[in-house]
């Protein structure tokens, strides 16, 4: 996991140095110039939780600013909020959980797989049915998606033909395509929380068997611009993805974004959601220290940080009580110069929804810490 | 029947790719008795000649491009086969008959390489020659002038050290430069591409898809196999390994030059594993990492088949192909609808990737139970030696 993470690296730099050189965070009076200091998790989940420890412990950091996999998350949030510091976290993942000392900047499930879902859902069933078939790796992220794609898909009226889990690293496809086939003899609606490798061999294995985009339209979750570069053009076009940022958005902040960070690592590098909810962090954090003057009195900082909102690269987006933020939805299609071409866009953006209201056992229940009570991390509404 | 046939093919499919994979490490293991660790990291670096063919071949465009593929094959085996050749000259032949040292030795090889492949740029490349070089000539120097002195040995440590220490000193020295610190690969995973021709589907045979590449892959691992079986039982240079793995001193005492057997043995073995990580750019992702996914099923075949067995190991890899595949599609519910409910419940339990392969483990060894030689063991004398 760790290659795709050296470009989150590399995003926040950007967003600290853009920063700096412009004064720095302005906070009484004064100004102060960030200092990032950079601890690899080496994608050991304990290792998360031990370099956070001496971030705060004995680096005395202000934020962190961290996590790719949910798993990366789970080590570090008892971490947080032991002692009552702030993570941020930009990956897109799959809520059921809301925490006083977490900001959550990617997509919750009501901000990518919900949307996409129902809009497979108006583009195909008249052709192909009521019905997907989920393929994605062996772990919390996919596992949990899946189960709110299922209660959706009930909600929908429709069906859930068939699921299978790889485990991470695995690339051997071919008993699911049997599977697939045997589901949909015609072509069906296929949903991909594949993470990392395993994306390449399906696609790959994928093209050989003639399971074609055209009959068998595929959504991913987790492929971004960057994964595309990895995989190959050629085997993703025409392959649907959803995300709250595409490199093709064809607006003049997001055009500025890609100009920026390729002048500072080169032009042959691309942007992607991940990337860009990174850079945001950077500036929610610095927004909500100067609204609240300080940035060592977290309590004030934390409190400050919702309803804080930022002209991201996507358009603008705000902090909520639930600690996530509002993203705009867009779903793209895989062209062949490994680019998206926009289908779907929300563009306003869409308030997060952390506990899912699919599913039977969150559904009525909520967060919102601005609240002064115990269980203001999940209640019934 | 159809059914029948689609999976016999998709059994083949897996199995096939077990069997490339497994096939030099056949070699160096069942012949040699070398456990080498660093097998999925030659494959690794199969599939990097492969992505370095593939870019040479890029420009030229049209249908000489389309032929990039049978080329690197040739390319893979010749530069990991060299490779496998210094590896064994250098390293390994200095720890037979300790296999615990071979095992942990072989893993840092494997470390050593990921690394490298990560991290490697020409200055990085300068350097490690300027190294080498130094170091040639330095430990030269010091066996004209000191060989006959009792701390000749630290003597010579030292001058590899200190060779080492000035590699180091270039590579900074030649990082300054920007051209030459660019790293190759870098740590991302790379995009190779098959040729046009292998990328889809052959047509059908009744309703049966052939995919392209999965049809190439068993040609592939079919006529490997063939390749092998004729040189080990055919060539002098296979009787003569032969001969030396059944009884080293022997063939010693007869005049086979059993050192350089050695080296071509693992060499080939090396080969063998760098055509395999060419054929399996077709299939998935091309990393650093790439290695460590296939190492773990490779033993698997060869102690399930039988050390030293190479119909064994064919054995092996079709059977936990099959099983793979047919528990992992649920098949067994088609050819059986009638089942009652508790066994349809476990049946669609296995019936995933994940699953079918802790099925597929349980098998081996509840199999290796009752054949703890696996299929076929060896027998005769070179058992004990």
């Amino acid at each position: 996991m760790a290659i795709s993470e050296t470009t989150l690296k590399e995003v926040e730099e950007m967003a600290i140095k853009e920063i700096n050189d412009a004064g720095g965070v302005k906070v009484g009076g004064k100004s102060y110039k960030i200092v990032a200091i950079t601890e690899d998790g080496a994608s050991d989940w304990p290792t998360f939780a031990e370099k956070s420890q001496k971030l705060i412990d004995s680096d005395k950091v202000a934020v962190v600013f961290g996590g790719w996999t949910s798993a990366s998350r789970k080590a570090m949030l008892p971490v947080y909020e032991s002692k009552n510091h702030i993570l941020f976290y930009p990956i897109q993942y799959e809520g059921q959980e809301c925490s006083k000392n977490i900001f959550y900047t990617g997509a919750v499930p009501n901000q990518q797989a919900e949307p996409a879902v129902q809009w497979l859902m108006d583009k195909f069933s008249d052709k192909l049915g009521k019905k997907v078939y989920l393929v994605g790796s062996d772990y919390v992220y996919p596992r949990t998606a899946n189960t709110i794609i299922k209660e959706q898909m009930k909600a929908l009226g429709g069906e859930t033909v068939g699921e299978d889990y790889i485990p991470l690293g695995n690339t051997e496809v071919a008993p699911i395509i049997a599977k697939i086939k045997k589901a949909f003899p015609d072509g069906g609606i296929i949903i991909n929380t594949l993470n990392g490798d395993s994306n390449v061999a399906l696609f790959k294995q994928f093209k050989a068997s003639g399971i074609d985009p055209a009959k068998y339209p595929i959504m991913s979750f987790s492929i971004a611009e960057e994964e595309i570069r990895q995989i190959g053009p050629e085997y993703t076009t025409g392959t649907y993805a959803a995300w709250n940022f595409f490199m093709s958005l064809d607006t003049p902040a997001s055009k500025k974004f890609t100009e920026d960070f390729q002048k500072m690592y080169g032009a042959d590098r691309v942007t992607g959601d991940p990337a860009e909810s990174a850079y945001n962090m950077v500036y929610l954090w610095k927004n909500a220290v100067e609204k609240a003057g300080t940035f060592e009195d977290l309590d004030k900082v934390r409190t400050d940080m919702i309803g804080i909102t930022f002209a991201a690269p996507q358009g603008e987006i705000k902090m909520f009580p639930n600690h996530h933020t509002s993203e705009r939805v867009l779903i793209g299609e895989a062209e062949p110069t490994g680019q998206f071409k926009i289908l779907y866009d929300s563009v306003k953006a869409i308030p997060p929804i952390p506990w899912n209201q699919f599913v039977p056992e969150t559904k009525g229940f909520t967060c919102d810490w601005t609240l002064d009570r115990p269980d203001a991390g999940k209640f019934k509404m | 029947m159809e059914l029948f046939f689609s999976q016999i093919l998709d059994g083949l499919s897996i199995g096939s790719v077990l069997l490339l994979a497994a096939t030099g490490l056949a070699i160096v293991f069942g012949l040699m008795g070398v456990i080498n660790l660093a097998h999925g990291e030659f494959m690794m670096l199969g599939a990097y000649v492969t992505y370095v063919v593939q870019s040479a071949f890029k420009p030229m465009g049209g249908v000489i491009f389309e032929l990039y593929f049978p080329i690197s094959l040739i390319c893979a085996f010749i530069v990991t086969g060299l490779i496998g050749v210094l590896l064994e000259r250098t390293l390994i032949r200095q720890l037979y008959g300790r296999p615990l040292e071979t095992l942990l030795a072989t893993w840092g090889v494997s470390l050593i390489l990921i690394q490298l492949i990560r991290s490697i740029s020409t200055a990085m490349m300068l350097g490690i020659i300027v190294a080498v070089v130094v170091g040639f000539f330095l430990t030269r120097l010091l066996r004209a002038k000191f060989s006959q002195r009792p701390f000749f040995t630290y003597l010579n440590g030292m001058g590899w050290a200190l060779s080492i220490g000035i590699g180091l000193i270039a590579v900074n020295l030649f990082d300054q430069i920007r051209p030459l610190s660019k790293a190759w690969f870098g740590p991302r995973n790379i995009d190779v591409t098959a040729p046009k021709w292998l990328q889809g589907s052959w047509g059908m045979i009744g309703t049966i898809e052939l995919p392209g590449l999965r049809i190439f892959i068993i040609l592939l691992s079919a006529l490997l196999l063939l390749a092998t079986y004729w040189f080990l039982n055919k060539s002098v240079w296979g009787l003569r390994i032969r001969s030396v793995t059944q009884n080293r001193q022997m063939s010693n005492c007869l005049g086979i030059p059993t050192d350089r057997v050695d080296s071509i043995t693992f060499g080939i073995g090396s080969g063998l594993a760098g055509v395999a990580g060419c054929a399996i750019t077709l299939l998935g992702s091309v990393g650093p990492n790439l290695g460590a996914a296939y190492i773990v099923s490779c033993f698997m075949v060869i102690v399930l088949g039988g050390v030293g067995n190479l119909l064994g190991t064919v054995l092996a890899a079709l059977l936990l192909g099959i099983i793979q595949s047919v528990i992992g599609s649920g098949t067994l519910l088609t050819i059986f609808p009638d089942l009652p409910d508790a066994a349809r419940g476990v049946i669609e339990f296995f019936a995933t990737t994940s699953m079918s392969l802790v099925l597929v483990f349980i098998f081996i060894i509840v199999f290796l139970q009752f054949r703890p030689n696996g299929m076929f063991p060896q027998k005769g004398r070179s058992v004990d030696a």
